[in-house]
């Protein structure tokens, strides 16, 4: 993989340091067989240091969880060699089976099959609830 | 097809509208006798309630309707490991309305997606009791005639106690609403109740671990009990199960046109001496419940007389 370009994929660029292995993990980048280059804490004029993830693939990503891990980071789109999208990543409004709720009382602890849902309640303080006994995630 | 699950499903003027209605039960209940003929209420209680079962009941069989149920989960398929959507599921095709205890937080929820019929959430773990908190402000509105300027003391387990989380939601969407907070350190208000609905612009709350510094300037006082089942230590329930008792020494403290309210059962926190003070709305709080319940049966049905 030439780190430099990318022909077909994304650069997820502005990742708040040390946020990388988060979204690694939450886009199921360990899973994929294409080229992925991390790069850790990286100089940036911005923001002092950054983290930057170049994945070269195709294939369609949430990438709506780049904006829960490190809301703000940049994302771009390549196709063909040219930049196509690039815009900072929103906080999700709601996550799917993305985290658990820790809360023993819920019905998530209880009921199989039910969907773990959480919600953007206060986009400020980054805060999420469960949608079902509304606890801080 | 509208739910309750929570008492901010309904606006102010939709829950003065049902108020309305039961007042109306209240003054000529003959007149909606048969209003729910041939309906089904189905009371699903995975938790065991005395007073919220049998006023649900008493309140569709006030209203000429049915009902079937179950009132524990021994009797029901829980114990064969059948999920709560298979329950409802298979209930929603049996009744026309249900009404559900459960004691997971969000129960009501889960239900509420998986119903064909309208679910009435009776109290899903520590989380709500909306219709709790419908029969408090019944009694609210019959007793002092008004919502606005009320300054509302709440007593004891308001980390666990759903139907304080209601209360408070519900009055502070009215006007001058002040709330004193009286409670143990570990049994303080959560964070997401104070932060939904106290720490708004202009809601205004108090917090004090005394029951005589708290009684004092109110115009409701309503009591909890400290409820054994939601503590996860025993030793913790012990510990804190008589925090606060009401007797007639403390009520001397009070406004002579205090309101004493408690969704009940009791079991140390109030003295049966209180009983024949004026001020204990408690036991006209519990009837008040029966006839709310009929009205928001009716509206949940779309039934008009």
């Amino acid at each position: 993989m030439n780190i430099d370009g990318i022909e077909n994929g994304y650069v997820l660029d502005h990742i708040q340091p040390g946020k990388s292995s988060e979204i690694s993990r939450l886009l199921g980048l360990d899973a994929l067989d294409c080229p992925v280059a991390m790069i850790k804490n990286a100089h940036s004029a911005k923001m002092g240091r950054k983290d930057i993830i170049k994945i070269d693939t195709s294939r369609e990503l949430n990438l709506e969880l780049v904006g829960f891990a490190s809301p703000g980071a940049t994302v771009n789109v390549i196709r063909g060699g040219v930049r196509v999208q690039k815009y900072a990543a929103p906080m999700p409004e709601r996550l799917e089976n993305v985290v658990f709720c820790r809360n023993s009382r819920c019905i998530t602890s209880a009921e199989r099959g039910l969907k773990q849902i959480f919600v953007l309640t206060d986009p400020v303080r980054r805060e999420y609830r469960c949608l079902y006994c509304e606890s801080k995630m | 097809m509208r739910n309750l699950l929570n008492i901010l499903d309904f606006s102010v003027e939709e829950i003065d509208a049902l108020i309305a209605v039961a007042k109306e039960i209240i003054a000529c209940p003959s007149r909606f006798q048969d209003a729910c003929a041939h309906k089904i209420l189905a009371t699903l209680f995975f938790e065991p309630s005395t007073r919220t079962r049998l006023s649900f009941e008493s309140a569709m069989l006030s209203l000429g309707g049915s009902v079937l149920g179950f009132s524990d989960t021994a009797s029901s398929s829980t114990t064969k490991g059948e999920s709560l959507a298979d329950t409802i599921t298979m209930v929603s095709g049996y009744a026309d309305i249900i009404a559900m205890r459960h004691p997971k937080e969000g129960a009501a929820l889960v239900a509420s997606m998986h119903s064909a019929v309208p679910i009435i959430n009776a109290g899903d773990g520590g989380h709500y009791h909306p219709t709790q908190t419908l029969a408090d402000l019944t009694t609210i509105s019959r007793e002092l005639g008004h919502f606005d300027n009320l300054r509302i003391g709440v007593c004891g387990d308001l980390k666990y106690g759903r139907t304080v989380h209601s209360l408070v939601s519900a009055m502070s969407r009215y006007p001058g609403a002040k709330f004193v907070l009286i409670s143990p350190q570990e049994l303080k208000m959560p964070d997401f109740v104070k932060e939904h609905y106290l720490d708004a612009p202009g809601a205004e709350y108090t917090e004090t671990a005394s029951l005589e510094e708290g009684i004092r300037d109110v115009d409701i006082l309503y009591m909890t009990r400290i409820q054994k089942e939601r503590f996860p230590d025993e030793e913790d329930y012990l510990r804190l199960k008589d925090s606060y008792v009401l007797d007639a020494a403390k009520m001397r403290l009070a406004k002579p046109d205090m309101i004493v309210l408690h969704p009940l059962p009791r079991v140390n926190e109030i003295t049966t001496e209180v009983d024949d003070d004026p001020r204990a709305c408690y036991f006209r709080q519990a009837h008040n419940g029966r006839y709310i319940r009929m009205a928001l049966i009716l509206k949940l049905l779309g039934v008009t007389e």
